[in-house]
């Protein structure tokens, strides 16, 4: 008997936190992945093979993960947090003893079951840390050197593996996320507006040091810069891919060719159609109106993380939501803007659409956390 | 309480505050987004759209010609012929069958050939351009190219066709090509081209990555139908590199003829300078078929040949080196000092150790030997005794050094490194410990020890001339002559090499060698050579008492091979040459006379005149010579 009512007790718990799910993030989340298998379906000439089913295969899988995260009581995230951290710097630095390297970075980790790449874990790691980190420390102390130091150093030790890797884009969207939530914890501006002028300082020493003995970044990474500088000058080389991806954009015009109509995508004129470059098809085949769409799905997300955050009454909980939230824009803002020719290109995938294991399992298990600090936390 | 309440209040105001300004942030990026979707998609849509679609650019790849391959007189071993080719592009033909129908007034076709074309084409993506007739002329190329408007889809392309115009002869060493396989596949964008070859072996694979040069590209302007409106850029294609081989065509032809009906396998060096001459295997087949279509049928009839066609026998066919071993052990003994010149053993025709009876070839034995009869007249009781004495690894290391055990390096794919056994190795391979029975049987070339037509011709040409000489197969990249250097001297004594020298030539020039038949009778062209007949099976005790059985009494693949290594002439080496024939028999018998041709005929750079052979044999040899399917017949005296 007295199990029973246990049982029912911790059933009907279950059934209350799962009701306290937004159940609005999942369909958003939703519709972003349907349109992912759609793009993915039409890249691949309409077909499911090679990538759309093994998409809904990992979507399938995400879910789980998801919600998996999301009934885990978020404290347990809580004291976890510089474990993530660690490992998940652990992980990029076991990268470069056992990882095989694609296109010149060392980047996959083969952990004999599915391949990871490191660095996307280590996103969530800055972002779990900083907000633990921000949610104890004093409000007086936050904006005192000391204290400011440290979690720079937490940001720029791993943001400094990744780019040893090398991969530059990741690295500066890592110390991006971590600024945020630098910023979300309240450090005086003064530092950031320093830290701005420092950067534009070191860009220019970096460009100067182009061809010397002393240059700072890779060739190739100098050479994207001039792709995005001047994408005509070598259309078959590095230009290639902003070229293309800007036709096929605007050939999409306001309606778009229709599905699985869109020369450019089923043409082969697109390298990495499937990953990066993803969203050229939907843009070509759906058009102006659906990209906007798109946006707003995303927005929206943002949106409503940011209402989740400042309806909690823990801090932690506010600053890791809006922390995952903060860093979510920028991965989508940047593909596109990547895609659209307004910054060099620089990798990053397009969130829940990009085709991508590694990815795909770190959204859905940030949206994971995300659900955990709505269903866990003291609410207004 | 009150504090800590405030204090929350405070932080949590700040919060608030943030992220709005994250938020106005965020707000002002996703408008430069939207604003910048909407230049791409209305304002610049027209210019965009105009790029993709009216005037489409489309960026072809031009696939370079392939590196030819000479001999070393310069003639074509392997070039590519133009040919004319139609390809169907389903995405621009609609409704492919019709078109294909269409297309078989110009290009006759059957509905099977249809049928089957149609399943290749929709195997393919649908921009996927796909052969749907090569070797077609010009005149057909003509019609389609006058009737482009009813045949949507449809190109005539000009392609290119592997020619081996030697056919045969070369096949396994120049190779052949062929599509790549998945695993083949690596960063060369060529290889995404749908009727791009790759090499598959010989040469053509192992110079695979010089031979196929670059791939061009031309940038083409084409309407929505594919039509060519204009080029915009064309970066040509870069031809592969050519070669000139060190072999010779016409030694080669001559080698190829007199191996015809056997399995065999021969090789010819120049020893000054380690230039392969010529490299043959026997059996054969024609390379040209593979280029274009070969029957399933004649493939079959090929790759189930019991004397399997396909293997490359002088690089990769595995033989105990029999009694051509013994130079090497003999080599081994001077060298550690433990025999001279004039050391002898008595061979009453077998040799007992504590476990077993050997037998040498002589049932009733050679009588006394010493070091230039134990080579001469190839006693194996000697080299019993000279085993025991010298032991496994010397024997071993001297193999080696002659190159026997030693992977030759040359531009081809899965060159056998033979095998020289030791102790250790036997223990790691067969968890067996090494009895006195494994040296002995080593010592006469028999049991674990290995070895190719190629590295027995390297031994030859080492023991010829005191160097460390390796084999040479390029002459020439793109007609710039390679740097040759010197080989390094072999460090064995001079004393020690002019003994095993003595005894090889006594073995052709010595009325009681094993290859006294097959001697010349040219005093300027002496050869000096060693015979060899590996056994592949143990004869029983029972069939010594009987009578051992001949060859022609025993199933083929239990016959014993016959072997003969020889350099020449005598006095200043210059030429080496190697023969196996596969389970042939004897080697004085069958691979001698076959080696002394061959080296004869390299020497003479012709069909050596009659009068250099010795009277006895003469008719018989022109009876061979002119038995011969060569393909320039002429020379052969009466």
């Amino acid at each position: 008997m007295n199990t029973d009512a246990e049982f029912g007790a911790s059933l009907h718990g279950f059934l209350q936190n799962l009701s306290r799910i937004n159940w609005v993030l999942i369909a958003l989340i939703t519709a972003l992945l349907s349109i992912g298998v759609l793009a993915l379906y039409s890249v691949s000439g309409g077909s499911f093979t090679p990538w759309a089913s093994q998409q809904l295969l990992r979507a399938g899988l995400g879910f789980l993960l998801l919600f998996a995260v999301a009934l885990t009581p978020v404290r347990v995230w809580r004291e976890l947090s510089p474990f993530i951290y660690l490992a998940a710097c652990a992980l990029v630095v076991a990268g470069f003893f056992f990882g095989t390297s694609a296109k010149g970075a060392q980047r996959w980790v083969d952990l004999g079951f599915v391949s990871l790449q490191p660095s996307e874990f280590l996103k969530l790691g800055v972002v779990v840390l900083l907000a633990r980190y921000y949610s104890t420390l004093p409000r007086d102390k936050v904006s005192r050197p000391l204290w400011v130091a440290w979690p720079a150093a937490l940001i720029l030790a791993p943001a400094a593996l990744v780019a040893a890797q090398p991969d530059l884009g990741t690295s500066l969207l890592i110390a991006a996320s971590g600024a945020i939530m630098m910023f979300l914890g309240g450090v005086h501006l003064l530092y950031f507006i320093a830290t701005a002028l420092l950067l534009a300082g070191a860009a220019s020493v970096a460009i100067l040091s182009r061809g010397t003995s002393w240059q700072i970044f890779q060739d190739y990474q100098y050479s994207r810069l001039d792709t995005f500088l001047n994408p005509d000058q070598d259309p078959f080389g590095g230009g290639y891919h902003i070229t293309q991806s800007k036709i096929a954009i605007g050939s999409g015009g306001l309606n778009g060719r229709g599905f699985l109509q869109g020369s450019q995508s089923q043409m082969n004129f697109l390298p990495e159609k499937h990953t990066d470059f993803v969203f050229t098809t939907l843009a070509e085949e759906f058009g102006l109106i659906w990209c906007l769409i798109l946006l707003a799905f995303y927005f929206l997300i943002v949106v409503i993380c940011a209402v989740i955050a400042l309806r909690s009454l823990n801090r932690f909980c506010s600053l890791l939501v809006l922390g995952l939230g903060g860093t979510f824009f920028l991965y989508f803002s940047t593909n596109i803007a990547m895609v659209t020719g307004l910054i060099p290109v620089v990798g990053v995938p397009l969130p829940f659409i990009s085709y991508g294991g590694s990815s795909l399992m770190v959204l859905m298990i940030a949206f994971g956390l995300i659900q955990s600090a709505q269903i866990y936390a003291q609410r207004r | 309480m009150y504090t800590l309440r405030s204090e929350f209040r405070m932080a949590h105001s700040k919060l608030s505050r943030r992220t709005m300004l994250l938020g106005l942030g965020q707000a002002a990026v996703l408008g430069a987004l939207g604003a910048r979707l909407i230049y791409l998609q209305v304002t610049e849509s027209e210019k965009l759209s105009d790029l993709s679609d009216r005037n489409r650019l489309d960026l072809r790849p031009i696939t370079p010609w392939r590196g030819i391959i000479l001999d070393r007189n310069g003639s074509e071993l392997a070039f590519n012929k133009k040919i004319y080719k139609i390809t169907v592009t389903r995405r621009e033909a609609g409704d492919v069958a019709a078109i294909l129908r269409r297309l078989s007034g110009i290009v006759p076709m059957t509905e099977s050939e249809i049928g089957e074309r149609l399943q290749e084409i929709f195997d393919h993506r649908e921009h996927i351009p796909v052969v749907v007739a090569d070797e077609v002329n010009w005149e057909q190329v003509a019609a389609v190219s006058a009737n482009a408007p009813a045949l949507p889809g449809i190109r005539a392309d000009v392609g290119s066709q592997r020619i081996y115009p030697f056919g045969s002869d070369f096949a396994h060493l120049v190779g052949i090509i062929g599509r790549g396989s998945r695993e083949d596949l690596g960063d060369d964008p060529l290889l995404e081209l749908p009727d791009f070859r790759i090499g598959k072996n010989g040469i053509e694979k192992g110079l695979d990555s010089f031979l196929r040069g670059r791939a061009g590209s031309e940038t083409l302007e084409v309407d929505a139908h594919g039509r060519t409106l204009r080029e915009i850029e064309n970066i040509p294609a870069r031809t592969g590199r050519s070669f000139r081989l060190t072999v010779d065509n016409s030694l080669q032809n001559f080698v190829m003829a007199r191996l015809d009906g056997l399995a065999a396998s021969a090789v010819i060096m120049d020893v000054t300078n380690g230039d392969l001459l010529a490299v043959a295997s026997s059996p054969t087949f024609d390379p040209n078929k593979f280029v274009s279509r070969i029957s399933q049928e004649e493939f079959d009839r090929l790759n189930q040949d019991e004397l399997a066609p396909f293997f490359n026998r002088p690089t990769r066919g595995l033989y105990p080196p029999g009694s051509t071993f013994k130079m090497i052990s003999a080599l081994a003994a001077l060298e550690a000092g433990l025999i001279d010149a004039d050391s002898e053993f008595f061979c009453a025709g077998t040799f007992e150790t504590s476990t077993r009876t050997f037998h040498c070839w002589k049932s009733n034995g050679h009588g006394v030997v010493r070091l230039t009869k134990s080579l001469s007249e190839s006693c194996d009781v000697y080299y019993y005794n000279l085993a025991q004495l010298v032991g496994i690894e010397k024997i071993s290391e001297m193999a080696r050094r002659l190159g026997i055990g030693v992977r030759p390096v040359l531009p081809m794919p899965s060159i056998a490194a033979g095998r020289v056994p030791t102790k250790e190795w036997k223990v790691e391979q067969f968890n067996d410990p090494w009895v006195i029975g494994d040296s002995l049987n080593s010592s006469i070339g028999q049991g674990f020890v290995a070895s190719t037509a190629l590295q027995l011709t390297i031994m030859t040409a080492r023991l010829a001339t005191g160097r460390s000489v390796r084999p040479n197969l390029v002459l020439a990249i793109d007609e710039q002559n390679r740097p040759r250097s010197d080989f390094p001297d072999l460090e064995i004594s001079d004393s020690s090499m002019e003994l095993v020298r003595n005894g090889m030539f006594e073995a052709v020039n010595s009325a009681a060698g094993t290859a006294y038949s097959s001697r010349t009778a040219d005093e300027a062209f002496l050869i000096s050579g060693k015979t060899g007949t590996s056994q592949i099976r143990n004869i029983t005790a029972q069939e010594r008492l009987t009578g051992r059985k001949t060859n022609e009494e025993l199933p083929r693949r239990l016959r014993d091979h016959s072997l003969f290594c020889c350099y020449g002439p005598s006095h200043e080496p210059r030429l080496a040459a190697t023969v196996i024939v596969e389970h042939g028999g004897s080697g004085s018998q069958v691979a001698a006379p076959i080696a002394r041709d061959l080296i004869m005929r390299a020497h003479y750079g012709r069909i050596p005149p009659l009068k250099v052979y010795p009277a006895e044999f003469r008719d018989q040899i022109r009876e061979t010579l002119i038995r011969l399917r060569l393909r320039d017949p002429a020379g052969i005296s009466s």
